[in-house]
């Protein structure tokens, strides 16, 4: 016990150039957060002022709570909270089916309609933009919920993530629900998803993160600032408040501390969504 | 009846049975795909036909010759350019601090979870966010990046505003954006590296600098190639931060694929020509997912 102590400590002294190089290199990467925090706790004038602060001489706390009721911040983080969760909830349910069937039934056309979904991976969103804002201006659908979310209800890659997942829960669980008469729908609620949690999980924070930070769509198809998401709200206020830029900024942090919160939260889970193939948009 | 007519009559009830019993769980999903991404890709290609008048609202029949024009077009050519110039920074750029980074916390020391949270956590900054966050850091007048370069004895530069520097700028941002990313997934890369090459390394009395040329990039060589192929789809992708810090200006310098086709679908109302080049965006990414798939298989190195 003492020893591995001891070796630990040592081992510690002699990684010393390696902890200065981790600091000096994390110190990099926050940088430009800590700038931006810095920032929105300043007097406005002092904005406009050369040399800039790096650290708030008389920090104006004010500016969060004017972010808050000044600008429709609330709303904004509303929006994108009803949008995330829906997006979420939305491809939990659809994926968690459309796995199971591709993982515990057998159906006519079960390979092909697979590589039918994986295929989907391969076409970017940017690319159908235009029929797809066509269809939501047609449904009448510009400036709501439903335009924001339906669009992103279905995801190939969650159905592939969980059915990863329910190959390797042993078959010997099928044939004795079989035996046991569960049908499909109970051997899903009440074997496959408690013992899938993780992958779910898994899902669930990446599913979430995506959304909440989605821009081009929401910037697309909506237009009433009571129906912003907080991206194109801080992104809007960048260009419409120069005044305060401080409080704009203050508005930027509170847009980013719930999802920098869900990834050191769920880290290990979104390490694992993000090495089973990568996407960020 | 028949022995086989029964055999037949009973696999087709079985058959109906199956789909029956599949439908509920598949059928979601495929409805969703269809109508939201096999419906828009066809007609973005039947929309690459039609040119549309100034109002968006008539649209003609003018077949492959949008195609033609779009592809020989200086305009679109200068995209293109534009496009795979930010790629190549990005990638570049985010690969090599990724592995720099990742190579930094793989050593198991104590406290390394703390720095593998903090070089991961730009993955939480949306492209919206770093955008605003950076159009202020590289202000040019009371900006920090000019500030801390002052300090250093290098020259202020109107990043944003200036031809020469926009697009390198607006790389910038994406790479501090992308960064933390690309070490989660080069780290796990790293962490797969079975012990055993580098105790056989060891033997051979390879030095820390070999050891990395000859044992550690070879075995990552697939996830290195996997970071660098998604970076490069990021990139034809990316327009959030196009769309904050420059607007595709100036002089177009900035004037990625994403935000030409933007510009001319829902400023310019140029629909028709902005499918076209939707399509063409469609095909070059395809491409590029092929291009990984293949070079998945024959060049890089596997176990």
């Amino acid at each position: 016990m003492m020893r591995t102590k001891r070796r630990a400590a040592f081992r510690a002294v002699t990684s010393l150039p390696w902890y200065v190089l981790l600091v000096a290199s994390a110190a990099v990467i926050l940088f430009p957060l800590y700038m931006t925090v810095v920032d929105s706790l300043q007097d406005v004038l002092k904005l406009l002022t050369y040399p800039p602060d790096l650290w708030p001489r008389t920090p104006e706390w004010s500016n969060y709570r004017e972010a808050m009721t000044d600008i429709p911040m609330r709303r904004y983080m509303l929006n994108s909270l009803i949008m995330a969760t829906t997006i979420t909830s939305g491809q939990l349910a659809t994926s968690i089916l459309a796995a199971y069937a591709f993982s515990f039934m057998r159906f006519p056309g079960r390979t092909p309609l697979f590589f039918i979904f994986l295929s989907t991976m391969m076409v970017p969103w940017e690319a159908s933009i235009i029929p797809n804002y066509q269809i939501i201006q047609r449904l009448d659908w510009l400036d709501t919920y439903q335009g924001l979310t339906v669009p992103f209800l279905a995801t190939a890659f969650g159905t592939f993530l969980l059915r990863q997942h329910f190959m390797t829960l042993p078959a010997e669980l099928k044939d004795a629900a079989d035996i046991d008469g569960y049908g499909n729908l109970r051997f899903l609620l009440f074997v496959v998803i408690p013992l899938s949690r993780a992958a779910i999980a898994t899902l669930a924070v990446f599913s979430f993160l995506q959304a909440w930070n989605q821009y081009l769509w929401p910037l697309l198809v909506t237009n009433d600032p009571h129906m912003r998401t907080v991206q194109i709200g801080i992104a809007s206020l960048q260009s419409e408040e120069i005044q305060r830029t401080n409080v704009v900024l203050a508005g930027t942090v509170i847009a980013l501390l719930p999802m920098l919160f869900l990834v050191i939260a769920f880290q290990r889970f979104l390490v694992r969504g993000l090495t089973a193939g990568a996407v960020k948009g | 009846m028949t022995a086989a007519a029964q055999a037949r009559a009973r696999r087709r009830r079985r058959w109906l049975q199956q789909s029956l019993a599949a439908s509920p769980f598949v059928l979601p999903s495929l409805a969703l795909f269809c109508v939201f991404v096999f419906y828009p890709l066809v007609r973005s290609v039947w929309l690459g036909f039609h040119a549309t008048d100034p109002f968006g609202r008539r649209e003609v029949w003018v077949g492959i010759d949008q195609y033609r024009d779009v592809l020989t077009s200086s305009d679109f050519r200068h995209s293109l350019l534009v496009t795979g110039q930010f790629a190549l920074y990005t990638v570049v750029g985010s690969t090599c601090l990724g592995l720099y980074l990742a190579l930094l916390v793989h050593r198991r020391l104590p406290g390394i979870l703390f720095f593998r949270t903090v070089f991961s956590s730009t993955v939480a900054s949306s492209v919206a966010v770093s955008s605003v966050m950076w159009f202020r850091l590289l202000n040019p007048g009371v900006g920090v990046l000019n500030y801390v370069l002052g300090k250093g004895g290098l020259p202020a530069e109107e990043w944003l505003t200036d031809p020469k520097w926009a697009l390198f700028a607006v790389g910038m941002t994406t790479v501090w954006m992308n960064v933390g990313l690309a070490t989660i997934v080069i780290l796990a890369g790293l962490q797969n590296i079975p012990e055993e090459l580098y105790e056989s390394a060891r033997v051979d009395g390879a030095r820390a600098w070999n050891q990395f040329l000859h044992v550690t990039l070879p075995a990552l060589s697939p996830t290195l190639l996997f970071v660098s192929v998604v970076g490069v789809i990021f990139a034809f992708e990316s327009f959030g931060q196009i769309d904050i810090l420059t607007k595709g200006g100036p002089l177009d310098s900035t004037n990625v694929i994403v935000y030409s086709i933007y510009r001319e679908a829902f400023l310019h109302y140029n629909v028709g020509l902005a499918s076209a080049q939707a399509v063409v965006l469609f095909v070059l990414v395809l491409l590029l997912t092929l291009v990984q798939f293949v070079a998945a298989q024959r060049w890089v190195f596997y176990r």
